[in-house]
């Protein structure tokens, strides 16, 4: 009973902080626009937005000088009136699709696109291709030798007790 | 069939170590610039202080093969890159420009200069990064070599080596002065 408390206790001495807890941001509230609406949709595209300098980090998560640049820049343009889409070629523009953290599609983006359902079909294919093959290898048509296999048989079968008696 | 099947995993292995070996000597912090084969974004920067003359993009777009390298006083690879950057602007024949990226202090890029020399034919001050990012610059130093009509045809990202100097930069820059 004792031992039941301290698991139940540890587990919420874990799971409260963790879940009460705010994620750190990276932006600072002196960036932040004013507008609600465009600080949400600059927030929006900067998750799209992949720090060069940390390169798995969003630029939305990253405290890299650059990052806080790139954040200032993407508000920038949306308070001038563009809208998400143009920010993003703004952006792409100068240093390439290598920044959406999301890959386009395009044909030079088509393998890597379908490389996962290919995968998937291949898998499938095998593993029907397996038990397909158990299947047969099971039946009984296969349980039963053929006149040649048992002929076959019987000859090393006598070979081998002779074998043994020599 | 059995046989195939049993290929299948050695053709997978050369095939993954095909990809690997091609890829062993490749920095993924490195991004292939888009800005290769484009012209140079537009820009016109203020002199350090206590010089006369800034940087802009007509100074790029004068008819001559030339390099502008992105420094900054607060950036170790440049410091370690400086004397090559000095070597380039004796041995490549071109004009060498310099960006001063996001300095702190305006004095601190004139100080680094008056420090370790000065091989630039001119400087631009950019204080807010923003001409950094309109030539995709995302770590110093970075060198560019821009054809005489302001097309940026090559860049190097990180400091420029003993290697990077005489087998890249040196030969390309003069591959278009032709």
């Amino acid at each position: 009973m004792t031992r039941r408390f301290t698991v139940l206790f540890s587990t919420l001495a874990i799971l409260i902080p963790v879940l009460v807890s705010n994620p750190a941001l990276a932006v600072n509230p002196d960036e932040m626009l004013s507008n609600p609406v465009l600080e949400e949709r600059a927030r929006e595209i900067s998750k799209e937005l992949r720090c060069l300098v940390c390169q798995n980090q969003s630029i939305d998560d990253s405290d890299a000088e650059l990052a806080r640049d790139l954040r200032v820049l993407v508000r920038e343009r949306l308070v001038a009136g563009d809208d998400n889409e143009e920010v993003i070629d703004y952006i792409v523009a100068r240093y390439g699709d290598y920044v959406l953290l999301n890959p386009p599609l395009k044909p030079e983006t088509y393998i890597l696109w379908a490389s996962p359902v290919v995968l998937v079909v291949l898998a499938l294919l095998a593993v029907f291709a397996f038990y397909r093959r158990k299947s047969r290898d099971g039946s009984p048509a296969s349980e039963s030798l053929s006149a040649d296999e048992q002929a076959r048989l019987d000859e090393l079968l006598g070979t081998s007790e002779n074998d043994g008696k020599n | 069939m059995r046989f195939s099947l049993a290929v299948i995993p050695l053709i997978l292995f050369v095939a993954l170590a095909g990809v690997f070996l091609l890829n062993i000597d490749k920095d993924s912090s490195v991004v292939p610039s888009v800005l290769i084969d484009k012209p140079a974004p537009e820009f016109s920067l203020p002199p350090l202080p206590g010089r006369d003359a800034g940087l802009s993009r007509a100074d790029l777009t004068t008819g001559n093969v030339s390099v502008l390298n992105v420094f900054a006083s607060w950036c170790i690879p440049c410091r370690a890159e400086h004397p090559l950057i000095k070597r380039l602007s004796r041995e490549g024949g071109v004009p060498v420009f310099g960006l001063n990226y996001k300095e702190k202090n305006p004095e601190d890029g004139v100080k680094w200069l008056a420090e370790l020399g000065d091989p630039y034919k001119a400087v631009g001050m950019d204080l807010s990064g923003r001409t950094g990012i309109d030539f995709g610059v995302y770590g110093v130093p970075e060198t560019f070599i821009i054809d005489g009509t302001g097309q940026i045809k090559y860049k190097h990202v990180g400091p420029v080596t003993v290697e990077v100097l005489e087998q890249i930069l040196l030969p390309k820059i003069a591959e278009l002065k032709g």
